[in-house]
């Protein structure tokens, strides 16, 4: 049977892609953020897991306003990175997992998650800043990866709650299938910022580490965060935590944690970043 | 349609589907951008451009004049704005940065010093106290 062998989180901010593309990871600006990520680059490369759910959402890349699926999970064979506007992002293709993908489309929708099944999807840096992230820059990517897309461009995204049943029935899928797969879970984007508007910039590092403690510790209190919370305290864009607790979902009730890191800013961003694995 | 609570978030606007209705033409035209042929067209006449997507005539100003937050006001969406901010050069901060009044240096200053505090910015009352 396959199982979840690691839970992880981390922002999605497309400035860290572009510093990377263009070899600015040295300069202080940048430094200080992609030597937190060093740790995690080498627990990625030890743990070496058979394939990655990848829990993000597009940013008006492959979903314009024409369709606006709540929840989509990738089941193409792969993926190509989307041209943003300023040309696609230079790193590999993604490799799906359509069999993997298809079971857990079929077992989530027969636990009452009425996904979207998309076959054909660009992805945008939602989904590779964080590959970039975990992997540095390799020829191709280590590992078959599933695109699981949830929107929270138009309000209102899922509710947190929503978000961490959805975590617990992929869980429920990836224990119910039938290869030995070890599976790692990621959930990206926030953590505090707002691109929008008058008050953008808004950081609040209180919340974020506070964010951070309650999704290792006690999730149910994470999850019983309104979405008036998120964007009063941390900025309109800090709704994309809800993603983090469909990691969250699918791990443990209690876990382990293995590895945190938190700085600001990246651009306009807190980026957070936080590894944990099922306590034994 | 709007929700209360998050109307009194001050200089911050919620995305929901009353927004997305009346901009969806406004945001339809800003995907467009994602093509470099489209880019060229709208560089080359932008009111010319513009025709072709039944927007208000103060949406189709808004964007003439890159009144960023007007866009915003009139239906626009950040992920789509940003695209014609792409197409004028503009980085995700430099346009942030115009949303908020300030300059590039400033905001960019702002940023490294922690970003702005959440204190004094939950409620359109703090604001109106200056």
């Amino acid at each position: 049977m396959a199982k979840i062998v690691a839970g992880v989180a981390c922002s999605h901010v497309p400035a860290i892609g572009a510093a990377l593309d263009n070899g600015k990871t040295g300069e202080p600006y940048w430094q200080p953020l992609f030597r937190g990520f060093e740790p995690s680059k080498k627990y990625m490369a030890e743990l070496k897991p058979d394939a990655i759910i990848l829990v993000y959402n597009d940013h008006a890349s492959a979903f314009s306003l024409e369709i606006i699926p709540t929840f989509a999970i990738g089941c193409a064979a792969s993926f190509p990175p989307a041209d943003e506007g300023w040309g696609a992002r230079p790193v590999p293709v993604v490799q799906g997992h359509p069999e993997l993908a298809a079971h857990i489309a079929q077992s989530t929708i027969l636990d009452e998650f009425d996904m979207t099944i998309v076959n054909k999807m660009d992805v945008d840096h939602g989904l590779t800043v964080p590959l970039s992230l975990m992997y540095g820059q390799p020829a191709a990517w280590p590992c078959p990866v599933i695109p699981l897309a949830v929107n929270v461009v138009q309000y209102p995204p899922p509710t947190g709650h929503r978000c961490y049943m959805l975590g617990k029935a992929i869980r429920r899928a990836i224990d119910s299938y039938p290869q030995p797969l070890r599976v790692a879970i990621m959930g990206t984007g926030g953590m505090s910022h707002q691109i929008s508007g008058q008050r953008a910039g808004l950081i609040n590092s209180k919340f974020d580490n506070a964010f951070l403690d309650k999704l290792a510790q006690d999730p149910e209190s994470a999850v019983k965060i309104p979405h008036i919370e998120y964007v009063r305290e941390a900025g309109a864009e800090a709704i994309e935590l809800v993603m983090w607790l469909i990691m969250r979902g699918a791990l443990d009730e209690r876990t382990k944690e293995i590895y945190r890191f938190y700085h600001v800013p990246a651009s306009n961003t807190a980026v957070g970043h936080i590894i944990l694995e099922n306590a034994a | 349609m709007s929700e209360p609570q998050f109307e009194d978030i001050p200089g911050t606007l919620l995305f929901d589907a009353e927004r997305s209705r009346k901009g969806y033409h406004l945001n339809m035209f800003c995907m467009s951008l994602m093509k470099p042929e489209n880019r060229d067209a709208f560089r080359a006449d932008e009111a010319g451009y513009l025709k072709q997507f039944p927007m208000t005539p103060e949406q189709t100003k808004a964007i003439l004049d890159r009144d960023w937050n007007k866009m915003l006001e009139l239906g626009g969406n950040i992920y789509f704005t940003a695209k014609l901010g792409a197409t004028d050069g503009l980085a995700f901060q430099q346009l942030a940065a115009k949303m908020t009044g300030a300059t590039q240096q400033e905001y960019a200053d702002m940023m490294l010093a922690g970003g702005r505090p959440v204190e004094g910015n939950r409620s359109k009352s703090e604001w109106k106290r200056g």
